[in-house]
Order: structure tokens, then C-alpha cells, then sequence
């Protein structure tokens, strides 16, 4: 019975984690594309030049193409918080379910109702109103972003709520740090930044693959100014909030950046692995965990506690405990876990035997306004999810996943700053046309922007593993009761169908950047 | 009545508003229905199209709306049920997912499957998306087989399960009870009746005009048989009633004394039906504005509906498992807090009416015209 549990656990996450990586090859590039179309669409309102009527309603047709699957699969994220993850749904539904519902009132409905004229209104609207809705268009796809990442944000670090003993669920407290918190601001930014950078490699790609192609040359030298510039701003940008998230992770995750960094015994003045490969065999016994590396000294401190001496936890501290730092081990987190979840199990058996006393007694110790509850709240509940968990070791994530994914997205997140400011140098120079080798880079710099952007995700999500909210739900815990036979039915029937769906979208791609711009 | 009581019916009319809102504009689901019906050529199918095309994104994001609103406002609900009646939720996000792209993509070049996939997927999410919706809503009023155990958590390993369901069927048993059934058809015959008047106002073409109106009246009538018959065993059922302790119980005539009790509900409802037969009429004699009636209509009569589901005492998700597990607007809601704040967010909601309302009149200015079709402009 548990091992079928367990696997339907597994399902769900391979089905919501399917779901987000399809959901995730679309929505970046709406984010970014969204005001490079309203950008050009501007430029065509000032100017009255066709030229940029043409060129705008170029670009706006692809992102058409990947508006509509992206909403698709976002519809399917969102129900798949009740249809799979139920425990959840309940636990934390008081606060997640809000930023949701907000998104749909604020953003969705402004997205949807200018989008509709962004495409069918250029004959039936003023210029002035068909810019607008163009405008409006790709900040409701934003808005939409920042309702999402504070709700993604609260699951990585659980605040502005408390736990009510009466309805068994955390409730929200104050919803300005929910919208507001340091990780829900920095995770927007580092997020809609880098989709920027993907869209602008889009445009500076396709633009690159007609140069390549000596045709449409005058759209895809203006495209790329366009893109370069926007892209190559927004990289700095998104370099910037990456460090934030670093120097944020460290503080409210820092198992996630251990295992970033294969980190597993701490150090002071810890070096930051720029190059590295892991050995298979390494494991949380010690050992060099690497059969190469290049490390930059003492920069994991200095870019995680702004200081170069500080000391960064390792995997086997976190696990086991340093007590010369003040590192709790996991084993004595999850006894303070177990004390609360038992707290919860005496509270039931009181209430099924009327046993006010009992009731009263463990009530006080819910309520954070008495001294008592204050402290039961503070050195048991706040490690209430460890109380599901059987072995310390179990909090550890996926290390070399994490480790590539990481230097996957960091890496090609530095090139994008070097070819983006390339090529906008040398276009603006007009010299750009003749550097081939840098078309061809650009142009297989696309499906690169992809990679980087899913690496992000892996290692912003299987990072805290193995919790669905930060040390208060594990994922084993969140899930709904269903066969796993079910789950797996579901996961296959969506893969196929979101295959197929994705094979149509980009060979509909292809075939309209194939066809190029149309003459109105 | 306190601030946390008149919060959950404040919200709990919300949820109503958004689900009539989702039914009447589902009549972009009833024209897809009718997509080979009433377009006999190419042309008239992708006037067809364009003109639903245009309107699909808001029944989207109604659905998408309705779905956080009530996980924000009635969380408990969305575990239930959503993790509970796990075949059903699946099926209808399947059928939407199919239409989303099918528009964009339908005579794209290079879209793979070709023009007639996409039709057929249109197609299968014009019937099946009303039918499943509405049979689902169905158990508001019939119930569902699961139970409640919030304290659940409290168990360690494999056990620590809130909601489950009683059944392995996980919501597919709801076709056995012949009033949910009744109502999914209902909702989708609606559908189309409100699509045919919907053509009827939006496409300027003689010959899609006639063959609405003609369809619309043979939609109507068996809509209106399959309403009346749902409504007259709604009226005489059983209800499950909730005393002030939570203790829910089966009441006799619930919902007849619900309207009773709630004459301002009883009257939406009367206004609704009214307003929905008049477009028929409307409809019948050939007027281009029936579906504003019908709009109206429906949006009162679905919004009444809802409220006889959860106000008054009642349990809107009845339990068929265990009747004390049965979900009411005050067992399931989120906290005082939360409702508080989303009631703020929701002052909004005129705002975002207002420019909804605006650029929809805009847009639809001028009918959809066989030369607009055969433009170059983005076309679905």
C-alpha cells in the first residue's frame, strides 16, 4: 500500500514537472516578445513608416502562435495543484490560492481581452487604441508573471502566514509579505529578465538565420538593434538579480545551494566551482567529490554572505549538524518535527474524547500570542514538515542535477551578455552581416536560451526538493490519494498530446519564418 | 451576521457570478458544436471561427479566474474535489487544452495534423466541455462520494490524507445519477442555443443567419424540456441542510425552501428563465439582439442556481460517503484574513469590466463580414 503511495507521488511530480517544462518552452518568450512587438508597433505610430507596420505584425504573429499553447498548458498547472497535489490544496490553499486568483482577476482578463485586439483590431480600432492594447497586452503576461512567482515564491520561503490548530492549514497574516517578500521580488526580476534575454535571442536568431540568408535584410538589421540592445540591458539585469538569488538561497535555502555547489562538507571562505565534473560515486561520506575542477577562491562566501571568509554550510553540516557553527542536524530537526506532528495526532485523539482539558492544553501551544505557543511555534512547528521524514539524509536534492543545471544556466547566461553586446556593436557599426561565424552562433544561440531558461526552473525546483512547501510540507505529504495507475494514465495521455502540440507549434514556426514578413 | 459570515456568502456570490459568467460564455463551446452545422462551406466555417475566435480567450480566463477564486475562497473544496473526482477534472482539462491551440493553429501552414484535426478538436471541446462541466456541477446539488478528515495530517508515512474519495471510480460514478446528467445536457444545449443567437448578432451573412435561427429553435425547445425536467426534480429533492453546530442533515424540499426563504434569489431565477424564453422568442422571430436576453438570462438564472447550492444553510458538496463531511461555504472558506483581502482585490472587478465591456464594443462595432474573412489580417 505505501509503495503504491510513494509511486503516486512520483507520478505526480514527473506529470506537474512535464507539465511545467512544456508550459515553461512558451511563456518566456511571450514575456519578452510582448514589448519588443509593442516596441516596434510604437516606432510604427510615430513614424507612419509601413516598414514597421510590416515588421511589427511579423513578430506578432509568432508570438501568437506561442501565446496560445502557453495558456493552454498554464490552465493545466493550475488545476493540477487540486487534482494532484490535494494535502497541499488544503494545507496551504488559505494563502497559494489567493496570488492565483489575483492573477486571474488583474492580469489574466487584461491579457486576453487586448490581446484579441493586438490581432483583429487593426481595422477596427484607432492606432492610438491598438498600441495601447498592444502595451497592455505584454504587461498583463508580465502581471500575470508576478502573481505566479509570489505563489511559486511562498512554496520556497513560507511567510506572512500562521497555523491555525482548528482548521489544520496555515492561514495568511499579512499579505504584503506574501506579494512582497525578498524572494518573490528577486525571483520576478531574475525570472521576466531572463526571459527578456530568450526573447531578444528569438528575434536576434531568426534575424541572424535571413541575414545568413541575404533576405529581409533591412527587418532583421533593425530587429536586431532592437533585440540586442533590449537583450544585452536585461542580461546585466538578469546577472545581477542571479547574484541576489545566490545571496537569498543561502539564507532561506541552504541545502539547495550546497548541493549547487557539491558543497558537501562547509568550508570558510568557500570557492565557487566555476568548471567541475562530479564523480558518480560521490557521496555525502566525504572524499573530493570531483574528478576535476576550477574553483574561483573564497567567491561562494562573498557571493553568498557578501563576505569572503564567511562560512557556507555544507550537505553533510546540514545533514548532520556542525555544532561548531550553530548547524542543527537534521535528526534532531526532524525529532522537533515529530513532537509537533504527535502534538496534532493528541489534539485529534482529545477531540474525539470531548477531553477539554487536553484540547485547551494543546490549543496554548498552537497560539503564537502566549509566551508557550510562541516558543512551541518556533522550535517545533517551524520544522513540522521534517516530522514525515524517516532519515536526515532524505534532505538531500538531486546534487549532480542541480550541479549542471546550474552552471548550464550561469554559463550561458555569461555568453548571452558577451554575444548580445557583440552583436549589437557590430550591427550598429554595419558590420554585422559580414561576420558570419557570429550569425550562425546567434541563430544556435536559441534553442541555448531555452536550455539555460528549463535549467533555471530545475534548479529552482528540484532544489527544494524534497519539500513541496520549504520545511513544512514534504512532497510525499502533499499529494492526493489516487492509484498511481491513474496518474501515470494521465501523465502519458498529456505527454503525447503536448508533444504532438509542440510539433505542430514549431514546425508552424519554422514554416512562418520560412514565409518571412507579408506585405499588407 | 459577522464579518467572516457575510465574507463567505460575499464570496460564495463571487464563485456564482464567475460560474454563470462560464456558462454563458461556453455558447463559444456551443458554436463549436455546431461548427459543421451551421457552416456548410469552408468560408462559412471560418466566419464561423473568427467570430468565436474572437470571444474564446474569455471563457478561458473565466475558467481560469473561477478555478483560483475558489481556490482562494473555498480551498477545501478544490482539494476535495479536484483531487477526488480526479477522472472528470482530467477530461475537461484535456478537452480545453485541445482548443486553446486549435484556433491559432487550425490553417496555419505546417500546422502537422491538418485543418480538419483542429476542426475535430474544436469540436470535441464544444460538446464534451459543457457536458462534463455541467455534470459535475451536477453534484452541487446530488453529491459525491467522499469524505473529510482534516486531522488526517496527523498521521505519519502513507496515511496523511485529507480528502478522499469512496470510490474507485474518482467521479466518472457522477454519470450514474440521471439529474447530473440532465444538467450537463442542459448546459451544453444551452450553448448552443446562445451560439446560434450569438452567429445571429455577430456574423453579417443571410445564410448563416437563416440556418441559426433555424437551429436555435430546435436547441431551444429541447433545452427548455431538459432545464424544466432538472428544475422540477431539483425543486422536489432532498437537500443536505447545516444547523448552526455544522451538523449537516437531509432536508426534504431543500431547495424549494430555499427559494422560499430567499424570495430575492427566487425572483433572479424567475427573471432569468424569463429573460432566456423571451430570447428564444426573440430568436424565433429572427432579431439579431436574442442573445443579449439569453446572456442576461443565463448569467441570473446559473447565478440564482448557485446561491440555492450554498446560501441558506446548505451544503454545496454534499458527501454521499459521510454526510458530515460535507462541504459548506463555512466549513470550507479560507480565513478571515484572506477573504478579507481578496474582497479588496475583487473592487477591481468593475474596473476590469469596464474596459472589457469597452474594447468588446469596440471590436464588434461591425459584424463579421465574408470580405473581412477573406482579408489578409491575422485570421483564425
Amino acid at each position: 500500500m505505501l509503495s503504491d503511495y510513494l509511486s503516486t507521488v512520483d507520478w505526480s511530480r514527473a506529470q506537474f514537472a512535464m507539465t511545467a517544462i512544456y508550459h515553461w518552452l512558451f511563456v518566456p518568450l511571450t514575456l519578452g516578445l510582448g514589448f519588443l512587438v509593442a516596441i516596434m508597433e510604437t516606432l510604427y505610430v510615430r513614424t507612419k513608416d509601413p516598414f514597421w507596420l510590416r515588421t511589427t505584425k511579423f513578430w506578432m504573429r509568432l508570438f501568437g502562435i506561442n501565446f496560445a499553447i502557453g495558456v493552454a498548458t498554464g490552465l493545466i498547472l493550475e488545476f493540477e495543484f487540486g487534482t494532484n497535489w490535494s494535502n497541499y490544496s488544503h494545507f496551504v490553499g488559505d494563502i497559494f490560492g489567493a496570488p492565483l486568483a489575483i492573477e486571474g482577476i488583474l492580469a489574466f482578463f487584461l491579457e486576453s481581452t487586448f490581446i484579441a485586439v493586438m490581432f483583429f483590431g487593426w481595422r477596427k480600432v484607432s492606432r492610438g487604441f491598438h498600441l495601447t492594447a498592444t502595451w497592455l497586452t505584454a504587461f498583463g503576461a508580465n502581471l500575470s508573471a508576478w502573481w505566479i512567482l509570489v505563489a511559486n515564491s511562498w512554496m520556497q520561503y513560507p511567510v506572512g502566514c500562521d497555523f491555525n490548530l482548528e482548521t489544520v492549514r496555515n492561514e495568511m497574516t499579512s499579505f504584503s509579505a506574501v506579494a512582497l517578500s525578498p524572494v518573490a521580488v528577486n525571483k520576478f526580476f531574475h525570472t521576466v529578465t531572463s526571459s527578456f534575454v530568450l526573447a531578444a535571442l528569438f528575434v536576434v536568431g531568426v534575424s541572424a538565420w535571413y541575414l545568413l540568408r541575404r533576405r529581409e535584410q533591412l527587418m532583421a538589421r533593425r530587429s536586431i538593434a532592437i533585440a540586442s540592445a533590449f537583450g544585452f540591458v536585461f542580461a546585466l539585469v538578469t546577472a545581477f538579480t542571479g547574484d541576489r538569488s545566490g545571496a537569498i538561497v543561502a539564507r532561506v535555502q541552504p541545502m539547495k545551494l550546497a548541493a549547487m555547489e557539491a558543497l558537501y562538507d562547509g568550508q570558510q571562505g568557500a570557492p565557487l566551482t566555476a568548471v567541475g565534473i562530479l564523480r558518480p560515486e560521490a557521496q555525502r561520506t566525504g572524499g573530493d567529490a570531483f574528478y576535476f575542477r576550477i574553483d574561483i577562491p573564497k567567491m561562494l562566501s562573498l557571493m553568498s554572505f557578501r563576505s569572503a571568509d564567511a562560512f557556507v554550510p555544507g550537505i553533510n553540516d546540514l545533514v548532520y549538524g556542525n555544532e561548531e557553527y550553530g548547524v542543527m542536524p537534521a535528526s534532531e530537526k526532524i525529532e522537533r518535527g515529530r513532537v509537533a506532528v504527535e502534538e496534532l495526532g493528541r489534539y485529534r485523539t482529545a477531540r474525539e474524547k470531548g477531553d477539554t482539558a487536553a484540547i485547551t492544553e494543546i490549543e496554548a501551544k498552537f497560539d503564537r500570542s502566549t509566551p508557550q505557543g510562541a516558543e512551541f511555534l518556533r522550535e517545533h512547528f517551524a520544522y513540522f514538515g521534517y516530522g514525515y521524514l524517516s532519515s536526515p539524509e532524505q534532505i538531500v536534492p538531486d546534487v549532480p542535477l542541480l550541479f549542471y543545471s546550474f552552471r548550464v544556466m550561469v554559463g550561458a547566461g555569461c555568453f548571452f551578455i558577451l554575444l548580445l553586446g557583440l552583436v549589437w556593436w557590430l550591427n550598429r557599426r554595419d558590420r554585422l552581416a559580414s561576420k558570419r561565424w557570429l550569425l550562425r552562433t546567434a541563430v544556435w544561440s536559441v534553442p541555448l536560451a531555452y536550455l539555460a531558461s528549463q535549467a533555471g526552473w530545475v534548479v529552482a525546483e528540484v532544489g527544494r526538493q524534497p519539500w513541496a512547501i520549504q520545511d513544512l510540507m514534504p512532497v510525499g505529504v502533499a499529494a492526493s490519494k489516487i492509484p498511481s495507475g491513474s496518474v501515470s494514465v494521465t501523465f502519458f495521455l498529456f505527454l503525447a498530446l503536448f508533444t504532438a502540440l509542440l510539433a505542430a507549434e514549431l514546425s508552424i514556426m519554422f514554416r512562418q519564418i520560412k514565409t518571412g514578413p507579408k506585405d499588407d | 451576521m459577522d464579518t467572516i459570515t457575510l465574507l463567505q456568502h460575499y464570496w460564495w456570490l463571487v464563485i456564482s457570478l464567475l460560474g454563470a459568467l462560464l456558462v454563458f460564455l461556453m455558447f463559444v463551446q456551443g458554436g463549436q458544436a455546431l461548427l459543421y452545422t451551421i457552416g456548410r462551406t469552408e468560408e462559412e466555417r471560418n466566419m464561423l471561427v473568427n467570430s468565436l475566435g474572437r470571444k474564446w480567450e474569455f471563457t478561458f480566463t473565466t475558467l481560469v479566474t473561477f478555478g483560483g477564486a475558489f481556490f482562494a475562497s473555498f480551498p477545501l473544496f478544490y482539494s476535495t474535489s479536484f483531487g477526488g473526482a480526479f477522472y472528470v477534472w482530467m477530461a475537461i482539462l484535456l478537452c480545453f487544452v485541445i482548443q486553446a491551440v486549435a484556433y491559432e493553429y487550425r490553417r496555419k501552414p505546417g500546422n502537422v495534423f491538418g485543418e480538419r484535426t483542429f476542426n475535430a478538436f474544436l469540436l470535441v471541446n464544444g460538446v464534451l466541455g459543457p457536458l462534463l462541466i455541467g455534470t459535475a456541477v451536477g453534484t452541487f446539488f446530488t453529491g459525491a462520494e467522499f469524505t473529510v478528515d482534516r486531522l488526517n495530517l496527523a498521521n505519519q508515512g502513507g496515511a496523511a490524507v485529507i480528502s478522499q474519495w469512496a470510490t474507485p471510480w474518482h467521479g466518472l460514478e457522477a454519470v450514474a445519477e440521471w439529474r447530473n446528467v440532465l444538467l450537463g445536457l442542459s448546459v451544453t444545449l444551452l450553448a448552443m442555443t446562445l451560439a446560434c443567437q450569438y452567429f445571429m448578432n455577430n456574423i453579417d451573412d443571410e445564410a448563416i443567419f437563416r440556418r441559426a435561427a433555424r437551429r436555435m429553435r430546435t436547441f431551444a425547445v429541447l433545452f427548455v424540456a431538459c432545464f424544466v425536467a432538472w428544475l422540477l426534480a431539483l425543486v422536489l429533492a432532498d437537500g443536505w441542510a447545516v444547523d448552526a453546530a455544522g451538523t449537516v442533515s437531509i432536508e426534504p424540499y431543500k431547495y424549494l425552501h430555499n427559494l422560499v426563504e430567499m424570495p430575492y434569489v427566487a425572483a433572479a431565477l424567475l427573471i432569468g428563465v424569463a429573460s432566456v424564453l423571451w430570447s428564444v422568442y426573440l430568436g424565433w422571430r429572427g432579431s439579431r439582439r436574442a442573445v443579449w436576453f439569453g446572456g442576461v438570462g443565463t448569467v441570473l438564472t446559473v447565478l440564482s442556481l448557485l446561491l440555492l447550492a450554498g446560501w441558506n444553510d446548505t451544503a454545496y458538496y454534499p458527501s454521499l460517503a459521510d454526510m458530515q463531511s460535507s462541504l459548506t461555504i463555512r466549513n470550507s472558506s479560507s480565513s478571515l484574513f484572506t477573504l478579507r483581502t481578496m474582497a479588496w482585490v475583487s473592487l477591481f472587478v468593475p474596473f476590469v469590466a469596464a474596459y472589457i465591456w469597452y474594447a468588446w464594443r469596440a471590436m464588434n462595432r461591425r459584424p463579421i463580414t465574408r470580405e473581412e474573412i477573406r482579408g489578409d489580417d491575422h485570421q483564425y
